[in-house]
């Protein structure tokens, strides 16, 4: 059992055509621990990219400081896999190659890891796709091998930054799924952001929405629509489900709140 | 029939608004070449132009096939043709070991590219020409300033480039690998350099060109043999037969390492333009 502790997180950094700082995220306290899916959502800036990076290591927080276990995060480690939002595989390898590198770069043998490849590649549904090369496939298995590629190295925690937004519904549904079925074998700590309301609930275990301005943390939902999607229930029949379109509705009316705050879209002002 | 040439036979049917430019130019471009021999022919057999200023392609067949047998300018056309590209292969060879290095150093490393910016920029637009003088003072008129010139014109559009190819890697790739557990080591050599061996190609063959050209440049003092020597020297004696057929081969070779270069490009960077 593994815990990550957010504690009074926050980033200011210079303004770039002003002298005014821009707090990007201020005070932020999250808890995750093994098992637990956890989602953010919000308005555009509201700092769920930030706080990732500051998860992953990418940045170093300026206030409080994040824990993961008895360590301190102070860099990028394999012990929190990243997937991203544009797959940033590596073109000159193919899928299997790509799966394992991790792996190769910690100096794991041959044999091992491409044993240990061939099993995520297997749990990401491209068994038959080993040679293929990256930019043969299709969005949602780029996707797929990315997901793969950071569960091979086996860290303690999944981060995960709109890794659908570019894909097509439709694929995005199967993603959805397959991703639940990894997070119930793995039991990982899995931090996930999305700009869809739906796949948010339908995601996560626990939901935390941002606000824009200072970026924080406003709201905070435990949710059990993927214990129901695991125990058997369809997709769809969560998804319709009565009790997910009233919290969707909720959730929805806390961010158009604040996209109108923001300023967002013109329509919303009429 | 402009609408007819312009569009090209080779794209597929039913594709009329495809990206301009489709299909292949190859039997074009054999037209074009076949052409220009057939003009040159009828120029100088029908005795328009004296034979000084364009001898005729049999003239300067004959001469390439003395050039090969007996020699020009006191060597073999193989002896020239050696000793030309044993220059510009080695200084291509090493500016490969060294420009890749340096550019893509200047790209990870702000020291290094504070360094050798204002170094490179300043002396690449320089013509060669106008460094030789210098080059032959400080290093004389052996071999070595010879590889040297040629070198020097191959080393900044090789360094700019890898230079270049150093940001064609995303950030994306370097959190990636450094979320996988890569150290700074790992990231430079199995990301970065792999990323940027697409802008190295497009450097080497750019090189490799900048290369011959500066071919006749190096062999302007003190060679007594090499391609760009033996045109030189003919041209002293108003051989134009010999001008001819020494640069033709120059450019049969320049194009033969590009086309060479392209083939290599194919099979060891098959994922060029398709991310």
């Amino acid at each position: 059992m593994q815990t990550l502790k957010i504690s009074n997180v926050g980033l200011t950094y210079p303004g770039l055509y002003t002298d005014q700082a821009v707090v990007a995220l201020n005070g932020v306290n999250l808890e995750i621990k093994s098992g637990d899916f956890v989602v953010a959502l919000g308005a555009s800036g509201c700092g769920k990219t930030t706080l990732l990076n500051l998860m992953a290591g990418f940045l170093s927080p300026t206030d409080g400081e994040i824990m993961l276990g008895e360590r301190r995060v102070q860099g990028p480690g394999a012990d929190r896999g990243v997937v991203f939002q544009k797959h940033a595989l590596l073109p000159w390898l193919n899928v299997i190659e790509n799966t394992e590198f991790g792996l190769k770069l910690r100096g794991v043998d041959r044999k091992t890891r491409r044993e240990i490849a061939r099993k995520n590649l297997e749990l990401v549904g491209l068994k038959d796709f080993h040679r293929h090369m990256i930019y043969h496939l299709s969005g949602g298995m780029q996707q797929r091998v990315g997901i793969a590629r950071a569960l091979t190295c086996d860290p303690e925690m999944l981060l995960m930054d709109e890794p659908m937004a570019a894909l097509d519904a439709l694929t995005r549904e199967t993603i959805q799924e397959l991703l639940l079925r990894v997070w119930n074998v793995t039991s990982k700590m899995f931090f996930f952001i999305t700009h869809s309301v739906e796949e948010a609930l339908f995601l996560g275990s626990r939901l935390i929405v941002m606000s824009p301005r200072p970026g924080r943390i406003t709201h905070t939902y435990d949710l059990d629509f993927n214990r129901r999607f695991l125990a058997g229930e369809s997709s769809r029949t969560v998804k319709s489900s009565r009790s997910f379109i009233e919290m969707r509705e909720e959730v929805l009316g806390i961010i158009y709140g604040d996209e109108r705050q923001s300023g967002g879209p013109k329509i919303l002002h009429a | 029939m402009l609408e007819r040439i312009s569009r090209g036979r080779s794209v597929q049917p039913g594709k009329v608004y495809g990206a301009p430019g489709d299909g292949k130019s190859g039997h074009i471009s054999l037209i074009t070449a076949l052409a220009l021999i057939g003009l040159w022919s009828v120029i100088t057999g029908m005795g328009w132009v004296k034979p000084l200023f364009l001898p005729s392609p049999a003239a300067v067949w004959q001469k390439f096939l003395l050039a090969m047998t007996e020699g020009v300018s006191n060597s073999t056309l193989i002896q020239h043709t050696a000793a030309s590209l044993g220059r510009v292969l080695g200084a291509f060879l090493f500016a490969l070991v060294t420009a890749v290095p340096v550019g893509i150093l200047m790209g990870v490393n702000r020291v290094v590219r504070g360094l050798f910016d204002p170094i490179i920029e300043f002396y690449r637009p320089l013509p060669p020409l106008a460094y030789l003088p210098l080059i032959i003072i400080w290093f004389g008129i052996g071999e070595f300033p010879k590889i040297f010139l040629i070198y020097l014109a191959i080393f900044a559009p090789m360094a700019i480039a890898a230079r270049a190819g150093v940001r064609s890697v995303s950030i994306e790739q370097i959190h990636a690998a450094y979320a996988m557990g890569a150290t700074r080591a790992q990231v430079i050599f199995q990301v970065i350099l792999r990323a940027a061996m697409p802008e190295i190609f497009t450097g080497m063959r750019i090189g490799i060109g900048v290369g011959w050209t500066t071919l006749v440049a190096a062999e302007m003092v003190a060679a007594h043999r090499g391609l760009g020597f033996m045109v030189l020297n003919a041209a002293e004696f108003l051989a134009s037969d010999t001008v001819i057929m020494g640069i033709v081969v120059i450019g049969g070779f320049a194009f033969a390492f590009d086309l060479m270069l392209r083939y290599l490009e194919k099979i060891l960077i098959p994922w060029k333009g398709k991310v």
